[in-house]
């Protein structure tokens, strides 16, 4: 005879340790089972869209480091490309480079803070999030060297980036370049083959490739369900086109592949560093655009492959100094519009493992 | 076998547990040192230390001295105190314009100073308020005189906010330690400013100050 529960609302968050951030669930259980669930965002809410309005193109780049503020480099290539769209700047071959091989290490970075919540999430409490957070130690103290901060960088400007790296920024990141496949693999060692991983985590929270396309998915949440699309293969900006690379996808969409995925990409991502460094030869950096920068066109568009997914800035020019109106898309939001879908149905102790494989990230959620 | 996974799994943790080069906690601010320790961290020699300090020695050996430690920064850390030149600054303000929170003010007036070169303007007010700044640099980058750096330090912990605001008093009177970031004349020194060394005025411009046959032909020119 089954027992009938009552549906039982509850409140998961804003304060809570598994909602990367002050994120809000309202979520309706049927006993241990989800029924219903709200996302309720706007904790974090900063107005970056209202704030970009006052300021002029180059210190805007400050505002994007606060949006997914994991991966501060990738926003900064997403805006100030969009703004070389906007006014045909020209960037300078080394200043290419440097922003390929700086943002290749945010997406290490990203990855690696992604894998270790989830595996938080899991219940392997803080261990192997501390392996995952010492290599991305090594990756932020690069980051101290090329532009003096760790994680709101401001490194990249309209026409290149701020400055040439560092002599001593190159031995560095040949001896992480080295040594990081090993961390890698002892990393995938604990988790990859692990049955408890495995057990928690495979045929969890399917997401088809059809309901992601449907519902715009991008980054690796959508490489994960067998949909092979990079902006950076697609769309090749900077130097991609002149790397060698595969796109990592999984098979089923399940919890696990999305895991996967992202330890793949950190392979791959190492592997365009390495090209990368073969590759630059010394020159200019940034090229000689004004700071007051007046567009000539009226508006654009661009998407960059960030580690969430595509972000994109759309902005609006009126002829000054300051953009009319700045849109950003951000992929951590756009992302989340499957999690009713994904979740209904799953336990409590899924949901938790589900929302955080989806690597969310608040401050870009909000924006 | 069930099982074997996680044996497989606290293998690599013993392993972190073991490797010295894998142990990467810095006991910040202060770490406990030992006798060898201590001449180790001092880089005074052994007998050298126990002759030199008895006191702190003994200290040492119940585990009762302690030294400084904190991450390693890169010169080009971009610090929280600023370093600025009041003569270097011609008062010309770029720095507020180009501040994107608009927490830099200055207040200047006519000073009658160096009517030759143009006009330097006396500053009677000087205003850094470090409590809303994000530290991106954009004040740095803008000054065309390179009168303002940014500092090297990040522990300026105050009881009240306005103790935050660094006025001029507070900015000729600190310490001159600038970080190298987007100063390539001081990187091209080597100059690290955790070492505690102080840059001049005269010592940390692009430019160097010209002589008196130079200035005079550049006004001959006028």
């Amino acid at each position: 005879m089954p027992i009938n529960t009552q549906p039982v609302t509850i409140n998961l968050g804003p304060q809570h340790p598994s909602t990367h951030g002050v994120f809000r669930l309202r979520v309706t259980f049927d006993g241990e089972q989800v029924i219903d669930v709200e996302p309720v965002f706007g904790y974090l809410h900063r107005g970056t869209e209202k704030l970009a309005e006052e300021r002029n193109y180059v210190q805007i780049v400050t505002l994007t480091d606060r949006l997914d503020y994991v991966a501060a480099m990738t926003n900064n290539l997403a805006y100030v490309r969009t703004v070389e769209s906007l006014t045909g700047i020209e960037v300078p071959e080394r200043g290419m480079y440097l922003r390929v091989i700086s943002s290749e290490l945010q997406r290490i970075a990203s990855h690696l803070i992604a894998t270790g919540f989830l595996l938080d999430e899991l219940g392997a409490f803080h261990t192997p999030l501390i392996y995952c957070f010492r290599e991305r130690e090594r990756i932020l103290e690069m980051f101290e060297m090329l532009c003096g901060a760790r994680i709101t960088v401001s490194y990249m400007r309209p026409g290149g980036v701020l400055q040439d790296a560092p002599t001593d920024f190159w031995p560095r990141l040949d001896d992480f370049l080295t040594s990081m496949p090993g961390y890698l693999d002892e990393l995938e060692g604990l988790i990859t083959e692990n049955e408890v991983v495995l057990a928690r985590t495979r045929d969890l929270g399917i997401l088809s490739a059809q309901d992601a396309i449907n519902a715009s998915i991008t980054g690796p949440v959508l490489r994960a369900t067998g949909v092979q699309w990079d902006l950076r293969k697609a769309e090749p900006h900077e130097v991609y086109d002149r790397l060698d690379f595969d796109v990592p996808i999984g098979s089923v969409g399940d919890t696990f592949d999305r895991y996967y995925v992202r330890i793949q990409e950190i392979r791959q991502s190492l592997r365009m560093i390495q090209q990368c460094v073969a590759q630059i030869e010394p020159g200019p950096v940034r090229s000689k655009a004004p700071y007051f920068i007046r567009p000539d066109s009226v508006d654009a568009y661009v998407g960059t492959e960030s580690p969430k997914g595509e972000l994109g800035f759309y902005i609006v020019s009126d002829g000054g100094i300051s953009p009319y109106r700045m849109h950003i898309r951000a992929p951590s939001f756009i992302n989340l519009t499957v999690l009713r879908e994904l979740l209904i149905g799953w336990k409590l102790a899924d949901l938790i493992v589900i929302f955080g494989s989806l690597d969310i990230v608040v401050g870009e959620v909000d924006r | 076998m069930y099982g074997l996974g996680l044996v497989k799994g606290l293998m690599v943790t013993a392993k972190n547990l073991v490797l010295p080069s894998r142990m990467m906690t810095v006991q910040y601010p202060n770490r406990k040192v030992g006798l060898l320790g201590l001449s180790k961290a001092t880089g005074v020699p052994l007998p050298k230390l126990l002759l030199k300090d008895p006191i702190t020695s003994v200290k040492s050996l119940l585990g009762m001295a302690e030294v400084k430690e904190s991450l390693p920064q890169h010169p080009r850390f971009r610090g929280e105190e600023f370093s600025w030149y009041e003569q270097r600054c011609t008062g010309c303000a770029s720095c507020a314009k180009y501040c994107p929170l608009g927490i830099i003010e200055i207040v200047t007036s006519e000073s009658g100073d160096q009517m030759q070169e143009g006009q330097k303007y006396h500053l009677d007010k000087f205003d850094i308020d470090i409590g809303r700044c994000m530290f991106c640099g954009l004040c740095v980058e803008a000054c065309p005189y390179d009168a303002l750096h940014m500092g090297s330090g990040f522990e300026e912990g105050t009881y009240r906010r306005q103790d935050l605001v660094i006025d001029k008093r507070k900015l000729v009177s600190a310490k001159k330690t600038p970080s190298t970031w987007f100063r390539p004349q001081l990187a091209s020194k080597k100059y690290d400013p955790h070492k505690g060394k102080n840059v001049k005025w005269d010592g940390a411009g692009r430019h160097e100050k010209p002589s008196l046959e130079q200035q005079q032909e550049k006004w001959a020119k006028r």
